[in-house]
């Protein structure tokens, strides 16, 4: 039977790949192509990347170093990242890459979920929602990159996208990003609670442990790792890695 | 050389990649001519299935292909929809299939709503019959599989790998020279290597 997937998620700045911690302090993490290949070697169920600068420079797709990912890629692979219209998803989708992602378009221009969806088939387009706390700790949803808030309840919001024709949503918490911490498992409850599609749950993933509780807690579909699969642990270098497969059969 | 249909659905490109990663020539075209002189072909395909059969008749490729299946009898790989196009019907769609294997195409449903539709991630696959595309050696071969129809065989000698999801399906079937498989293996690391390693190393009938 199919178990969860668990997803690389890797975060591109410019020609590089970083890695951040809250959305914030760039850390260096290699060359993407080559990370890649690594990943590759590793076997990983799937990868995404995320061009995390990209709709907040207003700045399409580096569709160069995109195909240069997807010729490297022999498991399925998603973009995200400065997406707007339709040539655009469609140059990503003739690279080679299986999904793309929606994230800031979502707001600005919603009909294009379902656009994207009915011309490529909803499977391939995952619309991605970025939470964070308030002060009031109230969930938030926000766009380019966190930097803006919106003025929408999560659970409304994701009811929403699911409406437009989404095929997956990959949920973030901001807070949780890069903090080794663990999953926010309240808002990925509230959000599989009320989706019919897969959710991605991503953000805070620091050990098995917490795999294995957002799988069968949270009822994730899917789980992206950020920090665990690029550095050796907590606090220490970079060492791209991932569990092996027999481990992760065990804990799903 | 093989020879990878572009109709004008699904990811070519992948197929492409990982051909070239195993050291294997291949083509992607949709000129009938060409078409005409292949010596192994890739169907590709991810889709609507009307969609797909109304491109392959609008671009006379459905009688191109008809004869290589079944009067010249090249090896053919079907993937994904190229695979549920082999069939002779399905229920996303109401034209008939190309018919070359006693199968039909029906749609996943389940009471159960933690299934998901569509079946999407890496799921194992069990030989039923023995084939030369998958070696039966015991070991576990892992696939990734996109899709909401699934294909379900009249005779089970049609059929040589069977997947579980809800229901027991037909994830590979053949008949001859001609194969279907609903996984993607451009897309299944070495276990897919090793599936189109194999079908490029078919002898030509």
């Amino acid at each position: 039977m199919l178990k969860a997937r668990i997803i690389p998620a890797l975060l591109l700045k410019d020609r590089s790949l970083v890695k951040t911690v809250k959305f914030k302090k760039f850390n260096y993490i290699g060359d993407p192509v080559n990370t890649c290949r690594i990943f590759n070697e590793l076997e990983v169920d799937e990868l995404v990347f995320l061009d995390i600068r990209a709709s907040l420079n207003k700045r399409e797709p580096q569709y160069e170093i995109l195909q240069e990912i997807a010729n490297e890629c022999f498991m399925p692979v998603s973009y995200g990242g400065g997406i707007k219209t339709m040539a655009q998803a469609e140059k990503i989708f003739r690279t080679g890459f299986e999904k793309i992602m929606i994230n800031s378009t979502a707001f600005t221009n919603p009909k294009f979920i379902t656009e994207a969806a009915k011309s490529f088939g909803s499977q391939s387009v995952i619309v991605s929602v970025d939470v964070k706390k308030n002060i009031f700790d109230k969930y938030q949803v926000c766009s380019y990159s966190a930097t803006k808030t919106e003025n929408i309840r999560p659970e409304e919001w994701l009811k929403e996208v699911e409406s437009l024709g989404a095929g997956e949503i990959l949920l973030t918490s901001v807070d949780r990003e890069g903090t080794w911490s663990g999953f926010d498992l309240d808002l990925i409850k509230m959000a599989t609670s009320q989706l019919r599609i897969p959710l991605i749950a991503h953000g805070g993933g620091g050990s098995l442990q917490d795999i294995s509780a957002v799988v069968k807690k949270g009822n994730a579909s899917a789980v992206a790792l950020g920090s665990m699969v690029v550095y050796q642990r907590k606090g220490f270098g970079v060492l791209v890695n991932f569990p092996e497969n027999k481990v992760l059969q065990e804990i799903l | 050389m093989i020879t990878i249909v572009n109709y004008g659905l699904g990811n070519l490109g992948s197929i492409f990649n990982m051909l070239r990663r195993i050291g294997i020539k291949s083509y992607i075209t949709s000129d009938p001519e060409e078409i005409k002189k292949a010596e192994k072909i890739i169907l590709p395909g991810v889709g609507h299935f009307d969609k797909g059969m109304q491109e392959l008749m609008k671009s006379e490729l459905k009688e191109i292909l008809d004869y290589k299946a079944l009067t010249e009898k090249i090896p053919i790989l079907g993937i994904c929809l190229g695979m549920q196009l082999m069939t002779k019907s399905s229920e996303e769609g109401d034209l008939q299939g190309l018919g070359w294997i006693n199968a039909v195409t029906k749609k996943f449903a389940f009471e159960n709503n933690n299934l998901k539709i569509p079946h999407m991630g890496w799921n194992l696959v069990s030989i039923v019959n023995k084939n030369v595309l998958i070696e039966n050696d015991n070991s576990e071969s892992r696939f990734y599989f996109v899709h909401s129809y699934y294909v379900k065989v009249s005779r089970e000698e049609n059929s040589f790998l069977k997947s579980e999801y809800g229901i027991s399906f037909d994830s590979g079937i053949f008949r001859d020279n001609i194969f279907g498989i609903q996984f993607h293996p451009e897309k299944s690391h070495k276990f897919g290597m090793k599936l189109l390693k194999n079908f490029a190393e078919l002898k030509i009938a």
